[in-house]
């Protein structure tokens, strides 16, 4: 049986969301204050690797990076509201794209697996 | 933490510092201008260890090869022996043979290297005047171009390197160049792909070699040229631009300002260059997308075309960072 990062359609699959997904996040008021003083090209890379894992994908993420990289975003605010959002938009990318919806649940399951890391809890 | 070797001494870098913040501070000479991982003007060489990623981005294969890397992007992780690199593999010496004013403020260089110089049409190199002082300029001309490289060099107020070619430079005085750099060319492979290409001030010279280069290649699709100035004494390219769009049927050239002037020209808009774009191509979806020039409209404009619709790959941006001024090194 095929993995779900084959299943979605490995690297090409995070090529082709990542702008999809970035794009309705910047565009997103409830969230897009976080990104707002980000360099571009640093943040494609970010949510590329954020993908890749969210996928399935072969990624070197561990619970203290997440911790680390977020810390300063929770200071300023970022709460579950914000992690909801996210999974959100990253669910509507996905089904834009074509994905089958057992498959965007388990995306959401892996992402929101991140939840407690991410907000430093 | 880790250590830094450089010249026979040995320094502690502190957390997130990079090295040549570290060489500065302990008051090494090291050239360098954009402090940004732009301008390349910071390249040293690894003696030994390794370098993140990070600090050979943008760069050539053969200066990866050599180990070469930016010191304003390096944040050593482990110990590193450093060097400066021997000048003459990096750079080349070169002949002013032409200099004349284009307006008020922008003056165009002519150069002939004395070795073959192979460069893409819109990529930037940097000249330097002696070991001190080195400033990143785009190339306007194109590589088969016989007649050798040229700029247009824009007079900042009180810049050192603009002072010297607007004030003192005349044919025969010499400098080096080092480069090329920068991933703002044409592609040839989609000729009818449409092409918006936006430049503000001396933005435009690497763009008019873009566009000339997408010409000579048969290039099919729209290339709508946009060139903004405050004042119509800026837009230095208007009557050859006004020609080359006349010979050209895809090319549109669009001249704006953001001061109008009673007696100019009926083509000049008086517009900002965001209100311009929006009305040419509200939907930029499929467009290939030019953007060089001030570093705020840059970033602005690349995140109105992506939020409109064009795809990141697609748009190859080029700001144009200011030097650090001295007052503010150290």
């Amino acid at each position: 049986m095929s993995s779900l990062y084959e299943r979605i359609g490995g690297e090409a699959a995070v090529d082709a969301a990542v702008d999809v997904f970035y794009r309705k996040v910047l565009m997103d008021d409830r969230v897009n204050g976080f990104f707002d003083d980000v360099d571009m090209d640093k943040q494609i890379a970010k949510q590329k690797g954020f993908l890749t894992m969210a996928f399935g994908g072969p990624n070197n993420y561990t619970g203290k990076d997440m911790r680390e990289g977020h810390k300063h975003l929770v200071a300023r605010g970022l709460n579950d509201s914000h992690v909801d959002a996210i999974v959100e938009l990253l669910g509507e990318t996905l089904k834009e794209l074509g994905v089958a919806d057992a498959d965007i649940q388990e995306v959401a399951n892996i992402a929101n697996g991140a939840r407690d890391d991410v907000l430093n809890r | 933490m880790a250590q830094l070797k450089f010249r026979d001494k040995t320094y502690e870098v502190g957390d997130g510092a990079t090295v040549l913040d570290v060489l500065l501070e302990h008051g090494q000479e090291v050239p360098n201008s954009c402090r940004a991982g732009v301008c390349q003007s910071c390249l040293m060489q690894v003696v030994e260890g390794e370098v993140p990623e990070q600090a050979q981005k943008g760069l050539k294969d053969s200066y990866r090869a050599k180990g070469l890397f930016l010191a304003c992007s390096c944040q050593p992780q482990a110990d590193l022996a450093v060097s400066l690199p021997d000048a003459a593999q990096l750079r080349v010496s070169a002949e002013v043979t032409g200099i004349r004013p284009l307006s008020e403020d922008v003056m165009e260089l002519v150069l002939q290297t004395d070795a073959p110089f192979e460069y893409q049409a819109g990529q930037f190199v940097t000249l330097w005047r002696d070991e001190r002082l080195g400033r990143s300029y785009s190339i306007a001309s194109l590589p088969d171009d016989d007649n050798g490289l040229m700029f247009h060099i824009r007079k900042v107020a009180r810049g050192e390197f603009s002072s010297w070619v607007h004030e003192d430079m005349k044919p025969g005085d010499r400098l080096s160049v080092q480069g090329p750099a920068g991933d703002c060319f044409y592609i040839p492979g989609q000729p009818d792909q449409d092409i918006l290409l936006i430049g503000t001030g001396t933005g435009l010279a690497p763009l008019l070699g873009i566009v000339h280069d997408a010409l000579r290649h048969g290039h099919r699709g729209r290339l709508q040229l946009i060139h903004g100035a405050q004042h119509p004494s800026g837009l230095y390219g208007h009557e050859t631009l006004t020609a080359l769009a006349r010979d050209h049927d895809n090319l549109i050239y669009h001249p704006c300002v953001l001061n109008a002037e009673d007696e100019m020209d009926a083509g000049i808009r008086q517009d900002t260059v965001e209100g311009l774009v929006k009305a040419l191509v509200p939907k930029p979806a499929g467009w290939k997308a030019y953007l060089c020039g001030d570093p705020d409209l840059v970033n602005k404009l690349r995140k109105q075309l992506f939020l409109a619709g064009c795809n990141m790959k697609d748009i190859n941006a080029d700001a144009f960072i200011p030097s650090t001024p001295a007052d503010r090194i150290g």
